[in-house]
């Protein structure tokens, strides 16, 4: 099974198994990674599954289309970076298998 | 005397009604929404004193209008009653993109993560020195002596304001949601109303224009008058975004600091699970949001045709989102009516919207709320609450005017 590579804001990593299909947001709730809170539970509606996608990653994540649900809800999220991406956007597949995301100084 | 609200079962479903504020001041909305989730889960009510309007009471279909805020426009009015004419207030609420996201960002910052991180400390010492100064064995109002005064402090913080004239923002904040029909408002009239926020306008207007003077600072009058998003404001429009970050700046959190005792008083099963476990304040401060649910419900107005529960939507038709009813939907939240201080994934609640409207200030309200809970249970672990509050009269802000209360002595 691929594995995702979270890492908090204090620097902690956490190595996780995340089914294909499933999202990085929901691999994350569901083995109690902290730092992505997900209050919508995956409607793209609240950014609070923030993260920044390591930069070696971004071909294979990519990045949200301009003017779509995930762009302009990230717009408001603090600190965003041209790395950031909402976690229940990204489907897991086998070629992320690998994936490092780092999680914001906090969800808002 | 009061009437005797009809029974909810017994009258015809399109004589259904849930926008009447007598439903909320007397707390007896529930039946009426329970029975719409049922049978007309997107429900025209033909005629109110409000107009003509789309209730929609299920979760589901509360955020699918939500994250469709290119169909369901905030334009000018977000709830239920129009503005009144010729005395429009434009706020961002009120707007939809660009220009809502431009002004939003501007005061974002003042509310989000890092800042909050700066604000802890000054929260809970004053936190702390209020619960300190509260009375023993005496019946006191818990929404003046608690709610109000954190709730005003955090207010005149973020806005700078002067500290001793800092119940003056209470005030006008109490003044903008006042529904003028009730006997208790403030202000008796609209143009009373306006009247009133001329006055908030001019008072922090001249705080805008002396700080415009000054290098940046981190208060939201610094923040708006600095920003090219908001510095040239024309009045009403200053108006209004000064009434909503005053409102959603505090009163919101007022009335979760008085429902979550109220809460708590009604289930001492869970109180005492509290005392038992301090940590569950982390699950108990977002259950407290969704079961009191401080907005009662936002507005939306169509601008295409659309389909929304098996409804046909027109264009220029009002959709009204029912926070309270959403967040009581069991089909999206088990056991919906009991408050339960340990739920899992007790965050999915519709309390403070979802979708580029969803609350700004909603992770400092958390944080005030955590900082009340963890600061009175080790000084005061038991507060009886001697009566009900006494509810606001309003279909929109889910207000608790007063709650009286007694610390017993050890």
């Amino acid at each position: 099974m691929p594995k995702v590579t979270y890492i908090e804001y204090n620097g902690t990593e956490h190595l996780v198994e995340v089914p294909i299909g499933l999202s990085v947001m929901r691999g994350a709730v569901n083995n109690n990674v902290p730092g992505i809170d997900a209050d919508c539970g995956g409607e793209c509606a609240c950014a609070t599954c923030h993260v920044y996608v390591d930069p070696a990653w971004l071909d294979k994540t990519g990045t949200p289309v301009p003017g779509s649900q995930e762009a302009s809800m990230l717009s408001f999220a603090a600190e965003g970076e041209f790395n950031s991406r909402l976690s229940c956007q990204i489907a897991m597949r086998e070629e992320l298998d690998g994936l490092i995301v780092r999680m914001p100084q906090g969800q808002h | 005397m009061t009437t005797q609200p009809p029974d909810a079962y017994s009258i015809p479903l399109e004589a259904i009604d849930v926008s009447d504020p007598q439903l909320y001041q007397d707390d007896t909305w529930y039946p009426y929404f329970e029975r719409l989730r049922r049978e007309a889960p997107v429900h025209w009510c033909r005629e109110s004193r409000f107009g003509p309007y789309w209730s929609v009471s299920k979760y589901r279909d509360i955020m699918q209008v939500e994250v469709n805020h290119h169909l369901y426009s905030s334009d000018c009015a977000i709830s239920v009653l129009d503005p009144p004419k010729g005395l429009e207030r434009q706020s961002f609420i009120a707007m939809d993109p660009p220009k809502h996201d431009e002004q939003r960002k501007v005061v974002s910052p003042a509310v989000a993560p890092g800042n909050l991180t700066n604000l802890e400390g000054l929260i809970r010492e004053r936190t702390a020195r209020v619960l300190d100064g509260l009375p023993r064995n005496e019946t006191f109002d818990w929404v003046d002596r608690v709610s109000i005064e954190l709730t005003t402090m955090m207010l005149a913080t973020l806005f700078d304001y002067p500290w001793d004239d800092r119940r003056q923002l209470t005030y006008w904040s109490d003044v903008v949601i006042a529904n003028v029909d009730a006997p208790d408002s403030p202000v008796h009239s609209e143009e009373e109303k306006f009247a009133e926020l001329t006055k908030m306008t001019d008072a922090l207007g001249k705080l805008f224009n002396e700080r415009a003077q000054l290098p940046p600072k981190f208060d939201l009058l610094s923040m708006l008058a600095h920003n090219g998003a908001t510095r040239d404001m024309p009045y009403r429009e200053l108006m209004g975004n000064l009434s909503l970050l005053i409102v959603g700046g505090n009163d919101t959190t007022r009335n979760s600091m008085t429902g979550g005792l109220w809460a708590l008083s009604q289930h001492p099963q869970e109180y005492q699970k509290l005392r038992d476990d301090p940590t569950l304040v982390a699950t108990l401060v977002p259950e407290i949001i969704r079961y009191i649910t401080p907005v009662i419900h936002m507005r939306r107005t169509a601008t295409q045709e659309a389909e929304l529960g098996g409804q046909h939507i027109r264009v220029g038709d009002k959709v009204v989102m029912w926070y309270v009813s959403g967040n009581r939907d069991p089909d999206a939240i088990e056991d919906p009516d009991n408050f339960i201080i340990d739920r899992p994934r007790p965050r999915q609640h519709l309390s403070f919207g979802f979708g580029i409207h969803r609350c700004v200030g909603n992770r400092l309200a958390e944080l005030q709320l955590r900082i009340l809970w963890e600061e009175l249970l080790p000084r005061h672990p038991v507060i009886e609450v001697l009566a009900p509050p006494r509810r606001t009269y309003s279909n929109f802000i889910h207000g608790m005017r007063s709650m009286p209360v007694r610390i017993p002595l050890h």
